[in-house]
């Protein structure tokens, strides 16, 4: 209430979210490249990659995360991952299925890089879901100031 | 059994709460206990005693494992959930922008 | 066997494609979308040529062989549907190219309408239980965001209500397959027949089926479960209306309520009867209640509920005249409905009203609206020579030739009552005085008149389906329908 001019919460909010919002970052990564392997995967990760970016814009208000990742952005990311979702689906035309998993003989079982195509499609699903979640946050947002200036 | 039971009883609250009240956004709650009511359902479908979360690690033998695919099968019910329930709360706010209430028994323009 | 993915991909594609370059310009917009539905129309006629060879195409997607993996399945219903919504989508995304420029964000219109598209060929193609209720949740979701496409207050309202509604509907479907999920412990349709066909009938099975009545029934709006159809489709824009009471009612709700009935089921005379007797009871709720409507586009959703009951109630009937009859209706209805609502559309582009009684003598002023309205509304209220006559007389006699004299009787009431609603129409809008505040009205652009044209020449030629010679082709989607369990025969067969 005291500090007007500046935008977002007080100081010890903004200080434990600088430290934090990179390990949730970090955090979401983790989960969406380890999807084949442990519980979570693509939307799991996605959803805490838009966390981030979330927890960011309520504590330093809005300009500062839409500097990080503008609405244009996140729709331009979001239809990029849907692109890439099917395309990977599409390459599945060369082992002779829609979505056939062309490559899951390479790599051992239990590794990080196995499991042919399904990383791709986790981080292909992890783009569209942060993507879009974060967009859903700002239009649901922006409606809110919308209303305000009324 | 008295845990589907129970499952259907949150189910009928749901769709109380969705018929009943006047409020729009409790009605989307009450579609939210509409919706988690059957995915609960679902899952507990797939579930059996002392079972295990079916993740096949290494070294591991598949034992006692519970069925696995209800529970990705309701992971995409609760994002098409998460796309509905989204929608009809962007909905409701420009509701309230074109009418000024909440109140859906005061939202009636169509009729006939 | 490439083909049958390329149903779902091609729109989406198209869809994700528009939402990121479609912001750069207009044209872009109007080419790419009418070349992905103008494509998906080309394909769903070559895959036509199946099913008239006696042929079912089954894909196994990611080559996991079914029941395990997902399969897609092309067979005479499959492939008579698609023609279906294809041949409509096509004709609406060319008369969406002027009609949506009143509009803004064309490329956000394209976008839901791809997405629509692709739920719905998707619910066709597939041949998975839990799938096809994702699809049909990806065509409900793109539905309900067109139908608040123009965020006005009645909009928004309508748009609220239906989306209410058809979530409930939703999440008893998904009710119902969660507990023959758990009955037969497999979602594939095919192998889930064969599950059911083995066991006993319980009373689990007629639980389930009155979810799906309930659930399938809303998505179809058969009449105790109406109430959202007469605001959300007159409240879309009007090439939306088109897709809405054209197809989209009849992939979601008929074609499920088909599917699971009559393939997934064991054949059952009660629930038959339920759907015969709900069918008539649409057939008359929905005309009565259009009679007393000035409101043009209200008063063509009010008859979509009248016309769903005919398919309704012919299929209820489960002889094969009267299932070819439900599906020749099924046909001609969406060409004809969509046709009546982008007349619909085209008067309010030209005029800036819906009220009929601000209508009048628009015949001068729009010949070509008038007249092709003059042929759809001769279609839907059953004058000889048109499509709607034929699929009409087809039910009947279906009616009497199982015994069935009273219901044939309501069915002729209802039609006589459709034939006196759209002489309202014709009197009011087209014929008259023209009034003097439309003396400055045109007629629609290119685009739009030719998507009327070739939809009224449809409404004619289409009479001719059951003829001897094009009669091959409904009559193996009721092949199909009337195999029942033999569904599963037939897939197992293309997989071994």
């Amino acid at each position: 209430m005291e500090n007007k001019k500046e935008p977002g919460m007080t100081l010890i909010v903004k200080t434990i979210t600088r430290l934090t919002v990179g390990l949730i970052l970090l955090y979401g990564i983790y989960i969406v490249l380890h999807g084949h392997l442990t519980p979570g995967g693509g939307f799991a990760g996605g959803v805490i990659i838009a966390l981030s970016f979330v927890h960011l814009m309520l504590a330093f208000g809005r300009e500062t995360a839409l500097k990080k990742l503008s609405q244009t952005k996140a729709s331009i990311l979001e239809s990029l991952g849907a692109l890439m979702f099917l395309s990977v689906a599409l390459l599945g035309f060369l082992g002779g299925f829609f979505f056939f998993n062309f490559f899951a003989q390479k790599g051992t079982p239990f590794d990080l890089f196995s499991a042919g195509i399904i990383p791709l499609c986790n981080i292909a699903i992890c783009l569209k879901v942060g993507a879009g979640l974060f967009a859903i946050f700002v239009a649901l947002i922006l409606f809110k100031n919308l209303k305000k200036k009324e | 059994m008295s845990i589907y039971i129970l499952c259907l009883v949150l189910f009928c609250i749901g769709l109380y709460c969705v018929l009943r009240k006047r409020n729009i956004i409790k009605i989307i709650i009450g579609l939210g206990i509409v919706e988690y009511a059957v995915n609960l359902f679902f899952v507990l479908i797939g579930y059996q005693r002392y079972g295990r979360a079916p993740i096949l690690a290494k070294e591991q033998k598949i034992l006692n494992m519970v069925d696995p695919l209800p529970q990705a099968l309701v992971l995409t019910a609760i994002v098409i959930g998460l796309a509905v329930t989204v929608f009809m709360v962007a909905i409701a706010i420009r509701l309230y922008e074109k009418y000024g209430t909440f109140d859906i028994t005061k939202i009636k323009r169509l009729k006939g | 066997m490439m083909i049958l993915p390329l149903f779902v991909v091609i729109p989406l594609g198209g869809a994700f494609l528009l939402s990121l370059i479609g912001k750069l310009d207009k044209r872009i917009n109007d080419a790419l979308a009418n070349i992905a539905t103008f494509s998906l129309l080309v394909l769903s006629v070559f895959a036509i040529r199946y099913p008239l060879a006696g042929k079912v195409l089954v894909y196994k997607v990611g080559g996991w062989k079914p029941p395990i993996g997902i399969c897609m399945v092309l067979d005479g219903l499959t492939s008579f549907m698609l023609v279906t919504t294809n041949l409509v989508s096509c004709l609406v995304a060319i008369y969406s190219i002027s009609y949506m420029e009143r509009y803004t964000d064309k490329y956000r219109f394209y976008t839901l309408f791809l997405l629509m598209l692709a739920g719905m060929n998707g619910v066709i193609v597939t041949g998975d239980l839990f799938n096809l209720f994702v699809f049909l949740e990806i065509a409900s979701v793109a539905s309900y965001a067109l139908v608040a496409f123009g965020t006005e207050a009645e909009e928004l309202e309508a748009s609220f209500k239906y989306t209410i509604m058809s979530s409930v509907a939703s999440s008893f479907i998904l009710l119902g397959i969660a507990l023959l999920y758990s009955f037969s412990s497999t979602l594939n349709m095919a192998d889930m027949a064969w599950v059911l066909a083995q066991r006993n009938s319980s009373l689990l099975l007629y639980f389930v089926a009155v979810l799906f009545i309930m659930g399938f029934g809303l998505k179809a709006a058969i009449v105790p479960f109406h109430a959202w159809l007469p605001d959300a489709h007159p409240s879309a824009p009007a090439s939306i209306s088109a897709m809405l009471s054209g197809v989209v009612i009849k992939v979601l709700g008929v074609y499920t309520l088909i599917r699971i009935f009559f393939n997934l089921f064991p054949i059952n005379k009660t629930s038959l009867s339920v759907l015969m007797f709900l069918g008539t009871v649409s057939i008359l709720a929905g005309v009565i209640l259009a009679l007393s409507q000035w409101d043009f586009k209200r008063l063509l959703a009010y008859h979509s509920i009248s016309q769903i009951g005919y398919i309704i109630l012919g299929i209820g009937l489960g002889t094969p005249l009267g299932i070819t009859g439900a599906l020749f209706h099924l046909f001609n209805h969406s060409v004809f409905k969509s046709l009546l609502f982008l007349n619909s559309g085209a008067v309010v582009y030209a005029l800036g009203t819906r009220n009929l009684q601000e209508m009048g003598g628009l015949k001068e002023r729009m010949p070509l609206t008038a007249n092709t309205s003059l042929v759809a509304s001769m279609s839907i209220s059953g004058i000889p020579p048109f499509n709607g006559f034929w699929s009409k007389l087809w039910i009947i006699l279906a009616c009497m030739q199982s015994g069935r004299i009273l219901y044939a009787f309501w069915a002729v009431i209802g039609s006589i009552l459709t034939l006196a609603s759209f002489m309202k129409v014709q009197k009011y809008a087209f014929w008259g005085k023209l009034k003097k505040q439309w003396e400055s009205v045109k007629e629609v652009p290119w685009p739009m008149q030719l998507a009327m044209l070739v939809l009224a020449v449809i409404c004619i030629l289409s009479g001719f389906l059951v003829a001897p010679f094009f009669s091959a082709f409904i009559d193996s989607a009721v092949k199909v329908i009337l195999s029942g369990q033999g569904y599963a025969h037939t897939v197992f067969k293309m997989l071994r």
